[in-house]
């Protein structure tokens, strides 16, 4: 049995020393300052489409018995920290998700997360992609980046305008890119619209060239600023990198009443799907309430940035010991 | 009806898909940071040995098919079923043609196959990746005859008509790669 041993390489693991501190370097030049927050909370992520680890029952801080809940992002912490009046600040964490294992999953991986002060979505991705063009500096040629609205995307790379197109229409798309799919029956529109990004869109992008996708459906929201418009859309975006998603970066909704209810919203949902129910963080409602100053944060899974560089095929050639070794 | 859901797959899993046994060959998650996870998975039919590729939405249970491999002992043929045995309890299932198949040509009395049984009955037959048959016809070659250089065709006992080089006699043993049906080499009597 040889599965003490790592599975990135020794040579790997230098690589990701220095881009470590090639994205150190990078955030010093902006005074953009490293924090670090706490990777057990007291809340989790309501979010139905990720899975907590949850620890057992115990007495907590408050005398009460309770479990405690592992990361999926620090994004909640940090935001407490912008409401405090922080300044733009980076962190770079591990964070946890069940059941997410494959070729570019594993259930504990690392994210580099970051925050700016007055900026926008828009403002952020020429950041990301400034980033990205400096630390890629070495590994690979990047041809020009590109920029598509969600809406331009699907039309491009899909041939649907995700918009318009009925849920038959949505179907048909999926049918005509040759994906035969299970287990959609009473699919929403989203999970066509997630279909049609992950298994069509994803491969008809350009090789080499960082493709930056924005303005999301107000339905995908997330903890992004909805723009009022015909039709809505939410102030988000995500990062493509050779059929790879890099990152996703927000223009933060800072209105604590609209948090709230997506956070209740949410957790409906999780109990309409039998899911576990997870407490919202009261935390973060509060600090919204205190007022969160404009601005808009992205975070990049590093361990996809790092395969990215290096072309390494799956996930655990970047990783020291992936779950199944951890 | 035993069900596995897609978090349970990995590679070898056997399903039923489309109303046939098949094994994942190949199971990827796709999930975005936000949004509808997906299980992209290649299977072999195990019937046809054919692949195909589906994509389910995490979460969603898929039958489990009652499908079992195992190394049984090639007896005969009666034209209509190849007869194979358990060497250990000495029961015997006949597979018929669909299940044999093109292997047929390499199935040889007294030697070890892998038999797929899927709810006890034989769909596919997997002979050993080499093995060794006799040279029953093939025309006499002339020693030093270069030209072509590809050799000539050979019919072996079973049936199997391989490419042999000029040397190669009637009577003499050659051992055959079956995946190929590529000669490999003269085996010493």
């Amino acid at each position: 049995m040889s599965d003490w041993r790592p599975t990135a390489t020794l040579e790997m693991l230098k690589t990701r020393a220095r881009l470590l501190s090639k994205l150190r370097a990078f955030f010093a030049e902006k005074d953009i300052y490293e924090v670090q927050t706490p990777i057990l909370s007291q809340a989790g992520n309501t979010d139905p489409a990720i899975e907590t680890f949850v620890t057992q029952e115990h007495e907590n801080a408050r005398h009460s018995i309770q479990p405690s809940f592992l990361n999926t992002s620090p994004e909640f912490a940090m935001k407490r920290l912008l409401a405090a009046g922080c300044g733009s600040i980076y962190q770079i964490t591990p964070v946890f998700r069940q059941d997410e294992q494959g070729k570019r999953h594993n259930p504990e991986f690392t994210l580099l997360e970051w925050y700016r002060i007055d900026f926008d979505h828009h403002a952020l991705m020429g950041e990301v992609n400034s980033l990205l063009r400096f630390v890629a500096d070495g590994f690979l040629t990047l041809e020009r980046s590109q920029f598509y609205s969600y809406q331009d995307a699907m039309i491009n790379f899909a041939d649907i305008d995700p918009f318009v197109a009925s849920g038959e229409e949505l179907k048909a798309a999926v049918v005509k890119a040759g994906i035969e799919v299970l287990g959609m029956e009473n699919a929403e529109r989203d999970s066509w619209l997630d279909l049609l990004m992950s298994h069509v869109v994803e491969k008809n992008l350009p090789l080499n060239c960082p493709v930056f996708i924005y303005d999301y459906p107000a339905s995908q929201a997330a903890l992004a600023k909805i723009r009022k418009g015909s039709p809505d859309v939410a102030e988000r975006f995500e990062l493509y990198l050779n059929g790879m998603e890099l990152a996703n970066g927000f223009h933060e909704l800072s209105d604590a009443t609209e948090q709230a209810e997506r956070f209740h919203q949410e957790q409906l949902k999780r109990k309409e799907n039998n899911q576990q129910g997870i407490p919202a963080d009261h935390h973060l409602i509060a600090a919204l309430e205190h007022g969160l100053p404009e601005c808009a944060g992205v975070a990049i899974g590093l361990d996809r940035l790092l395969m990215v560089l290096t072309g390494a095929e799956h996930i655990n050639d970047v990783l020291t010991f992936p779950f199944d070794r951890a | 009806m035993a069900t596995y859901s897609t978090s349970e797959f990995k590679n070898g899993l056997k399903l039923m898909i489309d109303n046939y046994p098949c094994s994942i060959i190949e199971n990827e998650l796709v999930k975005p940071g936000k949004g509808q996870a997906f299980n992209r998975v290649k299977f072999r039919n195990l019937k046809t040995g054919r692949v195909v590729e589906k994509t389910f939405k995490s979460g969603e249970s898929v039958e489990a098919a009652d499908v079992m491999e195992t190394e049984l002992q090639y007896l005969y043929t009666d034209g209509e079923a190849w007869y194979f045995m358990d060497t250990k309890s000495f029961e015997q299932v006949g597979a018929d043609e669909a299940a044999v198949g093109e292997n047929v040509k390499w199935l040889k009395e007294q030697d070890m196959y892998e038999v797929t049984l899927w709810n006890d009955v034989p769909i596919a037959i997997t002979p050993p990746n080499f093995v060794e048959l006799e040279v029953t016809e093939t025309d006499p070659g002339l020693r030093g005859d270069t030209s072509g250089g590809g050799g000539k065709p050979a019919t072996l006992s079973t049936g199997a008509v391989v490419r042999v080089p000029l040397f190669i006699d009637q009577g003499e043993m050659v051992k055959v790669d079956t995946r190929t049906a590529e000669y490999v080499g003269r085996v010493k009597k």
